[in-house]
Parts: structure tokens; C-alpha cells; sequence
């Protein structure tokens, strides 16, 4: 079979990368205790859920402002901003005018909002190593950002989180981690969506599963590991979609990864799933601690449904930079339980009219 | 709807964007026309950093209009490292928890949301800082 590996001409990198996640959290158990009298399994701890005046814009503005911080690099130099979410607060009028406005970016530059379910910030990213490996650009930020939606007793509300990740990709030289190369593997399985008036997604139950979550992101896992004659315990870390602790813990052995190399990225139990933010907010926790050589395996997933695996390996820049911004544990550290009637009224389930 | 208004504005909101007097060097937020300390008519302009620290503050219970969801809520005058001082909502922390001298740094936050079919404001809001400053 042909090679299927994303390289770009030009070697590139990370240059900074920056994280949000809001203060407050809401346990699962709230949610059993509130439609199921506790008797329901709790598939994590608890979720970030944003405050009154969070929303994808102002997770997004913060994780870019670290994320700038950690590269050293003008706002002005940044020749894309692109945004991946589905929970952008317009469905038309663009969040990447308002970051780049925010961050100080515009009027010169490209901008865009990218929708893909979770999957919609690897996509971002992957097209900013396009733009800066083509040499059209030396610095390109793409943003995984979100405030997922629950429907008030489903499944996903015990899950369905809220945060962000912003990664600026720029020249492999000066980077703090090298990308080595990239696969994406796309088909149409309808595992779980949204109608444009529907206030919540719909999903297909047990389908979201092994036709979509594990065959997506396995097979790409597989394939760049192939594609790249690399073994997983050639990887000091590795990534991937997070939708609750079990599925990734079941796709990582699947692939052949060990639990000391997924734990560290593995958040979800405590932030909840964050969507498009989701592996890419496991990456910024991962190259928080990660020493120069280390390699980092990074597999998304997006419903509908798509899988993007990346490769990077970490360069000796990043001990000066990531001690420039918070750190991930920072926000997940920065935390105050709400119960499920302040939960309701932050998200705004409450109708009064 | 003030979308005129609200856009003229929105550097000095979403980021602090303020003035440097080349007469006086006074360091001034909102940018003017004319410098507040030397009344001469030149300024260029200049990012502030968004540190801080609380001057003063109060508790909102009774909010106005396009702000009562968000109520009971913290506000406060900040001054700010380089010397203006100016009115912002606080966030992410407990009105009881403020007090006087309170280290704060700036964040952008939705301000206000008109209605299901208006436009979001965004604008710059504090919190308690997060990071010490690095020396």
C-alpha cells in the first residue's frame, strides 16, 4: 500500500503550546444522584464545567495568550488562527476574528472557524503544519476548544466537559517539539451528531463504539506506527481521544501502549471529555513534563468520523519555555465543586420563559 | 444595540490596550484624546500588561439590566502595575474571598449577551493571579 504519512517539505514544530480549563467542576455523582437516585456507573470523577462568562471565545483568547507566551513570538507574526470547535457561540460570525482581535493578531491574517465534532483541533493543527511546511508561513496557531453539550439526564452529561488547547506551529529549528509526521483515516459512520436547531447531539448508543471510536482510532494509530517502522515502545507517551477512562484505556492496549505511557495525558477523569480540546489538552500535560528525545504519540477522534495520528518527538527547547504559562495541572489543580442545580443554572438549562 | 459603540472599543476591551503620553510619559487607560496628566494632545499606544491589584470593591446584588443572570457578583477598582486605575466585574472567585490589595490579572470574558438573536460582548474582566510573577 501506498504511504499514506503527512510530511511536510519544510520540517516543522511546536513552537508554544497553551492550555484552559475552567474552575469549576461538577462530579458524576451529581448527575447519578439527579436522574438515577445514584444507582448509575460513573465513567469519571467529575467535569470542568465553564462559568457564567466562559464560552469557546474566552477558553480560546486564554490557551492562544499562553500559548504565545511559551513561543516568544509577536502576536503579529502568527499568519493563521484557526479554530476547531463544536461549540462555537455564533453559528455565524466567526471566534477566530474575535482570538485574533483579543490576541493581537489581526488584521493580517488568516482566519477561520473548523467544525469535525472532536476531532476539528487536530484538524486545525494539521493544517497549520501544511501552511508552515509549505513555507507560505513561519508561525500558524491552531485551537482544539470547547463547552460541550449534555442532554439533562443522558449519558454525556456526566461527561461532557469544557477547556481548550492552542498549539503554534512554526520551524522545526527553535521548536520545543519536532513533528515527524502525520495519518488521518476519515469514513462516514454516524456515530453521533447535531441538527443546526437542536440544542443537543444525538448519538448511536453502544454504535459509538467499536465502528467509530476504536476502529478510527486504531487503525490510524496502526497505520502511522507502520507507515513510520516504528514500535509503541519507541514512545515514551502517547494520546489519545478521551471521551471517558475506558475507551482510551482499551484502544492504547489495543495498540500495544502500556499504562505508564498513557496515564500521564489521560485526564479525562478529572476535566471530563473537552471535545475538540480533548487530546490536544492531554498533549499540553504530557510536553509539561516531557525530556528532549522523548516521543509522544497523539491519535484524535471526531464523530462522524475521523481519526488523526501525529507523531512528534521533544527537543531540548523545552525546559526554557514551559515554565513561561500555567501548566495543565495548574488549571486542573484550581478547582471548586459546584452541585447539579448550579450546574443547571451556569449552562443555562433553566428556562424562565 | 450599540454595534458601532461596542466596536470602536473593542481593542482597549478584549485587551487592555492603552496610551503612552510622548509629553509626560503618564501611561493612560482608556485611551483619550487629550493626556489626563499633562492635558498636552499626543499619545501612542500601549499594551498593558493586565496586573494588578484590588483598590477597592463591592458585592452586586442588585445588577442592571443585561447583567442580573450573573448576579451576585464582585466588582472592584483595579489599579493596574503601570498606574491607571479603572472599574471591572472580578471572576472565578467567591465575592467574600476579595479584599484589598488583592494581587488580580486580566482576563477576557463574555460581558453581556443580547437576548437568543443579538450579539456577545466580550471585555476584559479579573481574577486572582494565577502565576507569581517571574522576577
Amino acid at each position: 500500500m501506498k504511504n499514506m504519512l503527512l510530511q511536510p517539505s519544510r520540517p516543522v514544530g511546536i513552537t508554544g503550546y497553551g492550555v484552559y480549563i475552567p474552575r469549576y467542576r461538577l462530579p458524576a455523582q451529581e448527575v447519578s444522584d439527579a436522574w438515577t437516585g445514584g444507582s448509575a456507573g460513573l465513567p469519571i470523577l467529575e467535569k470542568a464545567v465553564p462559568g457564567l462568562d466562559e464560552d469557546t471565545t474566552t477558553i480560546s483568547i486564554e490557551a492562544a495568550r499562553n500559548a504565545l507566551l511559551r513561543a516568544g513570538i509577536a502576536p503579529t507574526d502568527l499568519r493563521a488562527i484557526w479554530i476547531g470547535s463544536e461549540s462555537h457561540p455564533y453559528a455565524v460570525k466567526p471566534t477566530s476574528t474575535i482570538v485574533a482581535e483579543a490576541l493581537g493578531a489581526a488584521p493580517m491574517v488568516q482566519a477561520g472557524d473548523w467544525e469535525f465534532a472532536c476531532k476539528a483541533g487536530t484538524e486545525a493543527i494539521i493544517a497549520a503544519v501544511g501552511l508552515v511546511g509549505s513555507e507560505m508561513a513561519d508561525y500558524a496557531l491552531g485551537i482544539g476548544a470547547d463547552t460541550a453539550q449534555g442532554r439533562p439526564g443522558d449519558a454525556l452529561e456526566y461527561t461532557a466537559g469544557a477547556g481548550g488547547a492552542a498549539i503554534i506551529i512554526g520551524p522545526a529549528h527553535g521548536a520545543l517539539a519536532r513533528f515527524e509526521g502525520s495519518l488521518s483515516y476519515v469514513t462516514d459512520t454516524p456515530d453521533f451528531w447535531r441538527r443546526p436547531r437542536a440544542e443537543y447531539p444525538s448519538h448511536g448508543m453502544r454504535f459509538t463504539g467499536d465502528p467509530a471510536y476504536f476502529h478510527h482510532i486504531v487503525t490510524a494509530g496502526q497505520m502511522l506506527l507502520e507507515a513510520m517502522d516504528r514500535r509503541p515502545d519507541e514512545y515514551r507517551y502517547v494520546v489519545l481521544h478521551q471521551p471517558n477512562v475506558k475507551f482510551p484505556t482499551r484502544a492504547a492496549k489495543q495498540l500495544g501502549f502500556k499504562p505508564e505511557q498513557w496515564e500521564t495525558g489521560l485526564l479525562v477523569g478529572r476535566i471530563g471529555n473537552t471535545y475538540s480540546a480533548a487530546s490536544l489538552v492531554g498533549l499540553t500535560a504530557v510536553l509539561d513534563v516531557a525530556e528532549p528525545g522523548d516521543r509522544i504519540l497523539v491519535v484524535s477522534f471526531g464523530s462522524g468520523a475521523g481519526s488523526d495520528a501525529i507523531s512528534l518527538e521533544v527537543t531540548e527547547h523545552i525546559h526554557d519555555r514551559r515554565l513561561l504559562a500555567p501548566a495543565t495541572e495548574d488549571y486542573i489543580a484550581r478547582r471548586t465543586a459546584i452541585d447539579y442545580a448550579t450546574y443547571l443554572r451556569y449552562r443555562g438549562k433553566l428556562r424562565m420563559k | 444595540m450599540h454595534i458601532a459603540r461596542n466596536w470602536r472599543v473593542k481593542k482597549q476591551r478584549y485587551s487592555l490596550h492603552g496610551e503612552i503620553c510622548h509629553h509626560c510619559g503618564a501611561k493612560v487607560f482608556p485611551p483619550r484624546d487629550i493626556c489626563p496628566e499633562c492635558a498636552k494632545p499626543a499619545y501612542d499606544p500601549l499594551q498593558l500588561s493586565g496586573q494588578g491589584e484590588v483598590y477597592s470593591h463591592t458585592t452586586v446584588y442588585d445588577a442592571p439590566a443585561g447583567f442580573q443572570h450573573q448576579a451576585p457578583y464582585a466588582l472592584a477598582l483595579v489599579r493596574l502595575e503601570e498606574g491607571p486605575m479603572l472599574t471591572a466585574q472580578l471572576t472565578d472567585v467567591d465575592p467574600k474571598e476579595v479584599h484589598i490589595g488583592m494581587p488580580v490579572e486580566m482576563v477576557t470574558r463574555k460581558l453581556s449577551v443580547e437576548g437568543d438573536e443579538g450579539l456577545i460582548q466580550y471585555g476584559y474582566k479579573f481574577r486572582p493571579r494565577m502565576m507569581a510573577r517571574a522576577a
